[in-house]
């Protein structure tokens, strides 16, 4: 075990960094500037049972330190991910990779599931019950308890692999979504996805978005993310993946004192590509200053 | 595609909106007429998209035209500033398809990437037609360039204040062999509807990555989903569809 290394629903990490979904692809865009197993694991493209085109133009708009997007998970379906993606990721990245999967409904989280969870590449499932930018789509499901828990125990009836409920932040109490999907039988929770945001274009006076209104990521939204991930550790015994504007290795130390297990990174592998890398790197010296010797003893180490 | 620093050797105006940014730095990435940069700015958290206008050995150069805030602040840059740019992206212009009288067209600030693809076209012995559209004379930037590398330029502007009176459609010569087209997507889809035979016309769009990762600039294609950044920004003729 590395002074990097951390154990991820008694799976163990090489490090806690792991590339957050809809910002990595299926991998191998990335595999073009540096050698991706580095990476702790990544998070593939959101997965639907169905391919999707995902919204209208523009999808993208910038704002202080960070974006929004209304992409509306565009994605091939979870018959082109197995029979083209995962071959093709096979011969960059040689870990256990984390298989992302949204859904309309709860039996259609529990068929894309299934169906990864099958799949000898995947190590993890991340069940993205807060995606804000589909309408009557995944936002119900982690907006209310009873329906997020819903989806966890669709999903766990019909897998193995470790189920980690990724959480929107677009909520009032995330503490008690977060207790349900854990009483459910969750394994592990990850957050904060996306926060629901809007721009206006000045000049023709409407929003920038053509879906109207996007997910806020970037800097811009770390605060917040530590600040949930603080309390959701709080609450559950099972581990928490923090993620929301991680851009640094001083973030990652930071959002693991808050309570994080492993940490993502989103928006930052946009603007750079190479971010996760060299976060990976810097992390060592970082904890040097910090008089960290092992990774691992910090989580939740914010806590008195 | 290469991520490296490069360093503001020259930036100008050309007009009173458009721009000629020369950059110092390591261009092997470049590797076809057609393919663009991005550009993080320090203050900005995404990259700016721009066309590669030329590429030698060591010397990039770029035209943009002040947009927005972002394009703004590149407006202010000097000799001296080094630039984290990602280069080599996008998939450029096919030369191989040109024929011997290859016909380009641009349109306003996408006359830029016609540069490199005229001197390559010009360097293998074709006899290149060049059509420039702008609004109004004060626009025209670069007519004399393209001229300098020995194509035929015929220049039209849109309110008549400079050559054909009109876009780029009411210029277009009768004879040529293959077309490739840049600039705002009403001029595309006018190109693509009155242009005879086949092209490839690039397109603009608003990014994240610029290179492939977020599904920010998708376009639906004749084969599907594409991105403009990785799978474009040039598309085949037969593969376009437009938006309703």
């Amino acid at each position: 075990m590395g002074r990097l290394s951390v154990s991820l629903c008694g799976m163990e990490l090489d490090n806690p960094v792991i590339p957050a979904s809809g910002t990595f692809g299926y991998g191998y865009e990335f595999a073009e500037y540096y050698d991706i197993n580095c990476l702790g694991t990544f998070s593939f493209k959101g997965t639907t049972r169905e391919p999707r085109f995902g919204n209208p133009q523009p999808r993208i708009a910038e704002s202080a330190r960070g974006m929004l997007n209304a992409v509306g998970l565009q994605n091939p379906g979870v018959e082109a991910v197995i029979g083209e993606e995962l071959p093709r990721l096979k011969k960059v990245f040689h870990k256990p990779v984390m298989a992302n999967v949204s859904g309309f409904s709860a039996e259609e989280y529990a068929y894309t599931c299934e169906k990864l969870d099958a799949q000898p590449q995947v190590g993890w499932l991340e069940v993205n019950i807060s995606c804000p930018n589909v309408h009557g789509g995944g936002m119900s499901f982690g907006t209310d308890p009873a329906a997020a828990a819903s989806v966890v125990r669709a999903v766990k009836a019909v897998t193995k692999k470790p189920v980690i409920m990724k959480l929107t932040p677009n909520v009032t109490d995330i503490v008690s979504v977060a207790k349900a999907c854990e009483d459910a039988g969750a394994d592990g929770l990850s957050l904060i996805n996306t926060v629901q945001a809007m721009r206006i274009d000045l000049k023709t006076r409407r929003p920038l978005l053509a879906n109207g209104t996007g997910g806020l990521s970037g800097p811009a939204v770390f605060p917040l993310a530590v600040r949930m991930v603080y309390q959701v550790y709080e609450a559950v015994s099972v581990p928490v993946v923090g993620l929301g504007g991680v851009s640094s290795a001083e973030d990652v130390i930071e959002m693991m004192l808050a309570g994080a297990t492993a940490v993502e990174v989103g928006a930052a592998n946009l603007r750079d590509p190479c971010a996760c890398r060299d976060i990976i790197a810097a992390l060592p010296a970082a904890m040097d200053k910090y008089g960290i010797k092992n990774l691992r003893d910090i989580i939740g180490g914010a806590h008195g | 595609m290469r991520q490296g620093t490069f360093t503001v050797t020259e930036n100008v105006p050309l007009t009173g909106t458009v721009y000629r940014l020369r950059l110092a730095g390591d261009t092997s990435a470049v590797t076809a007429p057609g393919q663009f940069a991005n550009i993080a700015l320090p203050g900005f958290y995404l990259r700016r998209p721009i066309s590669v206008c030329d590429a030698e050995p060591g010397l990039l150069t770029l035209i943009y035209k002040t947009v927005g805030r972002g394009t703004e602040a590149m407006a202010a840059m000097t000799p001296g500033e080094p630039l984290d740019i990602l280069t080599g992206l996008g998939n450029g212009f096919d030369t191989a398809l040109a024929g011997e009288r290859p016909l380009l067209l641009g349109g306003g600030i996408g006359s830029a990437p016609l540069v490199l693809l005229a001197k390559r076209l010009r360097a293998a012995g074709k006899a290149v037609s060049v059509v420039l559209g702008f609004n109004t004379k004060d626009e025209i930037f670069y007519e004399d360039e393209f001229r300098a590398l020995g194509c035929a330029v015929t220049v039209a502007t849109a309110d008549g204040s400079c050559g054909v009176p009109g876009f780029v459609t009411d210029a277009l010569p009768e004879n040529y062999s293959f077309y490739y087209a840049c600039g705002p997507e009403p001029m595309l889809r006018a190109v693509y509807d009155k242009a005879a035979g086949d092209g490839q016309l690039s397109f603009e769009a608003r990014m994240g990555c610029g290179f492939g990762a977020c599904m920010g600039c998708t376009r639906q294609t004749t084969a599907g989903p594409k991105r403009v950044c990785k799978d474009g920004p040039v598309f085949r003729k037969g593969e376009i569809l437009w938006d309703a």
